[in-house]
């Protein structure tokens, strides 16, 4: 099948069916699955009729409940059930305990990544992702019925540095979805947007949800969705502004030490007060404990007042997040309004005041960022191939390396359009020295301490030279979902040694490769049978989009070479029907991979010369 | 002059930067690795690398100075690496004087007026030595690319200026 395939001008691509892909609004409160039917962009209900599926996950000694069921049970259960486990992604325990002070979970880091202490054993924050992960992708095979879901899009805060959106990654993986990007969401919200009232120009996304709060400048030009910049805290949202209730609480009623049950009471109370603030000028909060009730009254001033740290954090970020953009505040032409937290009025006055423009609401703020994933999933999976949407997205935080003294040499500068590769030389300290190590950070400080260390690796084998006489060229290399990949050579004698980084917070690939076999083998699947037939769709999708390539591109091939790609795509298609081995196919695959990648560089050479076409007659 | 006319433009260092933006998103419609999702591993890495290959090159052409070294090296002169510092003991005094100038701002009695004061003498400074960078990236003598060499570098000692009063700006007014 081709996807998003680049037809001559007036011949339309090769006829094809529609593919179900989804949108995921991975939440650090509630998550949302969304997809495209009938040329509309829908978020998929529960049997409740419910949108929101709350990101809670409750670890029974047999089961484990996902959502609302497990919300209500909490406060009867709070060490076992696991709530805005967003924030923990990419974390350490020290982290977290820093960031978010008093939690009721027993952390546990001995396997050298974090997970959590609960009745089924430890379970790290990228197991319990996927749980809730898995209830979507079960929501959304129940509603299509018999067809396959081609794949995802996750959407994560732009603000997300390299450990978390691998850990993302991670997750959707071990819940069984192709991935077919990591959308930052605010993006998303302005592809919701976007196509909805045709809007160009610069706009800003102003995203405050539960745990994180995003600011993005983009430019909107003729489909071109272009991150300018992107700032934010990946530490600061709504659950912020209950906490700072909570001790408000606590301040009004002289309890001054609250256990697991109290405190989870405490912040019920607080978010419902939060939320009813948004409707009246004044809210009275009944807290019954101890054997005492308690009122307490909060007025819209004096949360506001509250919170107003908080609300200024938020604006500091949008002040820096212009600047960075380059552009001057007055070249805003709206203001799009993200997450739930966005409904407080001390929120959007301040906003409304910052930017001196109303911003814009009329999309449900908690479930725009699941409707402009669909609309991308819809787009990837190859259902708009006349669409003219591309999202260029940006590096969220700077990228470098350790270097004398403990300070960080950037590579590559946040806001730096992705995908991008990046190369810098170093060279050896002392005579006779063979080995080096690396220290891969992500931050804009200029000292490694404060900067998130993503990995460490050593580059061994460098041939013995005088101080100075080795070069080490480190090439650090970022995808379009903004994940990174190093790798180091020594490049003055010839000798190469490379290594790829694995990231110190997300999952090796062995060990998602396991997790997943041990949650297929749970579920009594046979492995082998879905390694085949996963074989034979690939094998499948290969031959198609080769056909279609060949359709259109088949003149770049002199005689021979077709003849060559042809005797391979033969193979691969005897090997796909009759093959029980998965090994085979994936070889035969692997032939015409190779066969045809001269083709393929043909093709993209082609597609730039033609991207050009009527330009270059009269301006080279 | 491999990226300008990966871009389809004439090597100089005057440049349409909105002719370049054009031609820039119609090459990341053609190469962008969305456009490749369901194509073959193969194709999304090539699409990968040419993607990052073309916003290299745009991140080359779009800024001022880094487009000048990139003209300079291709004509066989690259300071881009080099350690050696200027040999021009006025126009470093001059410097020391902007810097200690720019430590003071802060305790400036108007800091908002005395920073667009500073931002005027950057400007000043910066057509100063790019203003003859056209005529003399475009020679090829040795001479005049010696002394486009020695503009550029006194040229990026303006732009550090330049990011360093944008922190400050940062700082005094958040």
């Amino acid at each position: 099948m081709a996807l998003l395939q680049i037809a001559e001008p007036g011949q339309s691509a090769a006829p094809h069916q529609h593919k179900l892909a989804i949108g995921i609004d991975l939440g650090t409160t509630n998550s949302l699955v969304a997809t495209v039917q009938s040329g509309e962009a829908k978020t998929l209900v529960d049997h409740d009729g419910k949108a929101m599926l709350p990101s809670v996950v409750h670890y029974q000694e047999n089961s484990i409940v996902v959502g609302q069921a497990a919300l209500d049970n909490a406060i009867n259960d709070p060490s076992n059930t696991l709530v805005s486990v967003k924030r923990f992604l990419g974390k350490t325990a020290q982290e977290i305990t820093a960031s978010y002070g008093q939690l009721p979970y027993i952390f546990d880091e001995t396997s050298g990544s974090l997970k959590v202490q609960t009745v089924q054993g430890l379970v790290s924050p990228v197991q319990t992702s996927s749980d809730i992960l898995g209830v979507l992708k079960a929501r959304a095979i129940e509603s299509f019925g018999q067809e396959e879901i081609v794949g995802a899009v996750i959407t994560v805060p732009a603000y997300f540095d390299d450990a978390q959106r691998q850990s993302t990654k991670d997750a959707a993986q071990l819940a069984g979805l192709n991935v077919l990007r990591l959308l930052n969401e605010p993006t998303a919200a302005a592809v919701a947007y976007g196509l909805d009232s045709g809007q160009e120009g610069v706009i800003a996304v102003y995203d405050l949800g539960g745990g994180t709060f995003d600011i993005s400048i983009l430019r909107l030009n003729k489909g071109v969705f272009e991150v300018l910049s992107t700032g934010g805290d990946s530490s600061l949202g709504g659950d912020d502004f209950d906490a700072i209730l909570v001790s408000h609480f606590k301040e009004q009623t002289g309890i001054e030490t609250l256990n697991n049950k109290e405190h989870r009471l405490f912040i019920n109370k607080a978010k419902a007060c939060k939320e009813a603030l948004s409707s009246y000028e004044k809210v009275n909060v009944g807290l019954q404990l101890r054997d005492q009730e308690f009122v307490v009254t909060v007025t819209r001033e004096c949360f506001a007042n509250l919170v107003s740290d908080l609300v200024k954090k938020t604006l500091r970020a949008c002040r820096r997040a212009v600047k960075d953009a380059q552009i001057e505040l007055e070249e805003i032409l709206e203001v799009v309004m993200v997450g739930g937290s966005t409904r407080m009025p001390v929120v959007r006055e301040a906003v409304e005041g910052f930017f001196a423009k109303k911003p814009l609401t009329s999309i449900d703020p908690d479930r725009v960022v699941a409707i402009g994933a669909a609309i991308q999933a819809d787009v990837l999976a190859g259902n708009k191939p006349d669409s003219d949407m591309l999202l260029l997205d940006v590096l969220p935080l700077s990228l470098g390396l350790e270097t004398m003294g403990g300070l960080v040499e950037k590579i590559i500068p946040r806001n730096t359009t992705i995908p991008v590769a990046r190369a810098q030389e170093f060279t050896t300290f002392k005579d006779g020295q063979t080995a080096m190590s690396l220290h891969v950070l992500q931050g804009e400080r200029e000292l490694v301490d404060d900067c998130r260390s993503l990995a460490k690796f050593s580059l061994k084998g460098i041939p013995p030279m005088a101080a100075g006489a080795a070069h080490i060229r480190v090439t650090f290399k970022v995808d379009a979902d903004g994940l990174l990949s190093v790798t180091a050579m020594e490049k003055s004698t010839g000798v190469q040694a490379e290594i790829q980084v694995k990231p110190s917070f997300g999952l090796s690939d062995d060990q998602v490769a396991s997790m997943l076999k041990e949650s297929i083998s749970n579920a009594r699947d046979d492995m082998e049978q879905r390694m085949l037939k996963e074989q034979q769709v690939e094998a499948l999708r290969v031959l198609e989009a080769l056909e279609a390539s060949l359709s259109t591109g088949g003149h770049l091939l002199s005689q021979q070479e077709l003849i060559a790609l042809r005797a391979a795509m033969t193979e691969l298609a005897l090997k796909r029907e009759q093959a029980s081995d998965p090994d085979d196919i994936k070889t035969a695959i692997e032939m015409v991979d190779k066969a045809s990648s001269e083709f393929a560089s043909r093709r993209m050479d082609e597609s730039i010369k033609k991207a050009l076409t009527g330009h270059s007659i009269d301006e080279v | 002059m491999r990226y300008f006319e990966l871009f389809g433009l004439t090597p100089s260092y005057q440049i349409d930067l909105a002719l370049l933006n054009t031609h820039y998103l119609e090459l990341q419609r053609a190469v962008h690795p969305d456009k490749f999702a369901g194509k073959s591993e193969r194709e999304k890495l090539l699409a990968v690398q040419k993607t990052a290959e073309i916003n290299d090159a745009l991140a080359t052409l779009k800024h001022p100075v880094k487009r000048a070294e990139y003209i300079l090296s291709e004509k066989g002169v690259d300071i881009r690496a080099e350690q050696q510092t200027l040999q021009d003991p006025a126009f470093l005094m001059e410097q020391m004087e902007l810097r200690e100038a720019l430590a003071e701002l802060p305790s400036a009695r108007d800091p908002e007026a005395a920073v667009e004061e500073f931002e005027d003498q950057i400007k000043v400074l910066d057509r100063k030595y790019s203003q003859s960078l056209a005529q003399l990236l475009s020679a090829n003598d040795i001479e005049s690319l010696n002394t486009a060499a020695d503009n550029i570098r006194k040229l990026k000692f303006v732009y550090k200026l330049r990011d360093e009063l944008s922190r400050i700006e940062d700082t005094l007014f958040d």
